[in-house]
């Protein structure tokens, strides 16, 4: 009997059949009704149809390539524990970078979660909801992942365990929370361009490529499984955000100067929150690839300029802060190590000055600046810890009201003077790290006078447990955080003479010897 | 001279078949190899054909197979059955 076999539909025509077919229009309740939130940003959008989603991934394949790349994941995951694979890192020190990455991401990949499940029900077009749909599901799968990965670590290693409560509370997650919080709350564009666009079309490289890449150098197979994994569905968020880019620019000419605020803006605060991917790299990593320096080149400088001059013919100017990140790409990674290590008990993770041969390596590295302004300090603090007088910075930070970064940029300039901006709102003083965090606050002042910044909060006395007297005379607001931030006390201060230091030695030991 | 495209993938067997793919197709490719991973960079357009990758690998190929291996893209991208492309100033 003769089969008629029904010719495969093409690409084009399944995703047309398997996304835009299955919109339609309603007819109980208005358009502008159900969908009530795309308006009032002040964009004009008139047809819905020009969105353009170059993957054409359509959600059956979806599942099918997702679920493939979980296989090839946990099926890494397992082998690594299953032989012991946390042994195999360069050195101990190492998974402190892990308890910084593993500790700070899982909370902010599970607020992107939200953020595009709550945009997607917003977005008119069919396009642009299912993509938005895929990246939520992808956002919560990276959430997933980072936490299994965290979990053999945790079995062996301190400070790794209270990420989710510290997340809302400690000082140096703020700067995090801060970024998604206030992309959430925007409206539904304003967040695609804040995450969407310039986190993972502008930086999000910085963040998984060298960085994972890094890590696969250090032996962690683990770490580097689960970065690619996630990576690997990035080149579709990147696409999402450029098209949500070239969408707005392309619907009305009128929708230039938001978009343009909107990329100032948030290439700015994705700046900031990289400064520590750049520590990470720099510091942290004890087999070094590439500088932060050298990956803001490539990904930033070089990709940056491309994308820009490519925007260019809808009248986008490149992001009025890209002048001040390459001037700081030779200063960012070293100030913020900087400002870590001084606070010794503040974090769960261990800090160092990094050894001799590493010193060397961020003078070849940072031939302009790390020598002159840099290395002296790093050196007298490494002669103060072998006299047994490790420099220990016990007051409160002062902070950024937008970023939250702890405010030790330097002036624009002049790498020796501290930047420091203020604004006067409704008569109370605020401070920011930078013009660009200034402007940022200028702009929405009655949203950034809500900021969360924990060294306030515990002179307020609102960062203590419950049963302690904050209003009692000899009250110290320092004595009582730790125990508010559920602090190990295993896990603060310096690497050398910890218990993952001692631990990491013996089981070492065993794993080689009998 | 126009800005690279760019993509980079998971250092694999399935990989290394797209990257000869690639260079194949695309004479002034710079491929860069990084612990890891591979960056490969061509100055305006980057193009990905169906029929060369399968002629590597000596099997069919859905260029929707990429996504299993990518970590990151740099250009405008047009995908179709037969051709994954990625372009600037185009």
């Amino acid at each position: 009997m003769d089969m008629k076999v029904a010719k495969k539909l093409g690409l084009k025509e399944r995703y047309t059949l398997m996304t835009r077919d299955l919109a339609w229009e309603t007819t109980y309740q208005p358009m502008d009704k159900v969908f009530p939130q795309v308006g009032y940003e002040g964009l004009k959008i008139h047809d819905w149809d020009k969105w353009e989603d170059p993957f054409r991934l359509t959600m059956d394949a979806y599942w099918k390539y997702q679920a493939e790349k979980e296989r090839k994941l946990y099926a890494i995951l397992d082998a690594f524990n299953q032989n012991n694979g946390h042994l195999s890192v360069t050195d101990a020190r190492y998974i402190n970078v892990l308890k910084l990455f593993l500790g700070s991401t899982p909370p902010l990949e599970l607020m992107a979660a939200r953020g595009f499940s709550m945009v997607g029900r917003q977005m008119v077009g069919a396009g642009p909801r299912v993509a938005c749909q895929m990246q939520a599901v992808d956002e919560y799968r990276h959430f997933q992942t980072q936490i299994h990965s965290i979990s053999n670590y945790n079995k062996y290693y301190n400070g790794m365990d209270e990420f989710a409560h510290q997340q809302s509370r400690m000082w140096y997650l703020s700067d995090g929370k801060s970024f998604f919080d206030d992309a959430i709350t925007a409206g539904p564009f304003e967040f695609m361009v804040a995450i969407g666009f310039a986190f993972e079309y502008v930086l999000t490289n910085i963040l998984f490529v060298p960085f994972i890449s890094g890590a696969a150098y250090n032996g962690d197979m683990a770490a580097m499984t689960v970065g690619f994994s996630a990576q690997s569905d990035e080149a579709r968020h990147m696409t999402l955000g450029l098209e949500c880019i070239k969408f707005m620019l392309e619907q009305d000419p009128e929708n230039l100067p938001i978009v343009q605020r909107w990329i100032d803006k948030w290439t700015w605060r994705g700046t900031r929150k990289l400064a520590s991917i750049g520590m990470m790299m720099d510091y942290m990593l004890p087999k070094r690839i590439m500088s932060f320096k050298e990956a803001w080149e490539i990904y930033f400088e070089q990709n940056g300029a491309a994308l820009f001059g490519d925007l260019e013919r809808y009248g986008v100017k490149i992001p009025k802060c890209f002048a001040q990140t390459v001037e700081e790409k030779e200063h960012v990674s070293h100030q913020t190590w900087i400002g870590f290590y001084m606070k010794p008990d503040a974090t769960p993770f261990h800090l160092t000055v990094p050894e001799p041969d590493e010193l060397d390596w961020l003078s070849s590295k940072y031939p302009e600046t790390f020598d002159r302004y840099y290395r002296p300090t790093l050196e007298y603090w490494a002669k103060m810890e072998k006299e047994g007088k490790r420099f220990n910075n016990r007051t409160q930070p002062m902070n950024c009201q937008v970023c939250v970064s702890t405010i030790k940029f330097n002036e624009p300039g002049d790498a020796d003077e501290t930047c420091f901006r203020e604004s006067v709102y409704l008569g109370e003083k605020f401070h920011f790290c930078s013009d660009h965090c200034k402007d940022i606050f200028d702009h929405e002042p009655e949203k950034y006078v809500q900021t969360y910044i924990s060294s306030h909060q515990a002179l307020q006395g609102n960062c203590a447990n419950e049963g302690v007297d904050t209003n009692a005379p000899d009250f110290n607001p320092g004595a009582h955080i730790a125990d508010y931030w559920r602090l190990d006390p295993r896990a603060t201060g310096d690497f050398k003479g910890s218990d993952d230091e001692k631990n990491f030695a013996a089981w070492r030991a065993q794993a080689t010897k009998n | 001279m126009a800005a690279n495209a760019f993509i980079a993938f998971q250092k694999n067997e399935e990989s290394r078949c797209i990257v000869e793919a690639i260079v194949e197709d695309n004479p002034e490719a710079i491929v860069s190899d990084q612990p890891a991973m591979v960056k490969v960079d061509v100055p305006g357009r980057l193009t990905i054909r169906r029929s060369t990758v399968e002629e590597k690998m000596g099997r069919a190929f859905d260029l929707q197979e990429l996504q299993l291996h990518l970590i990151t893209i740099s250009g405008h991208l047009d995908e179709t059955d037969d051709e994954f492309t990625l372009t600037w100033n185009a």
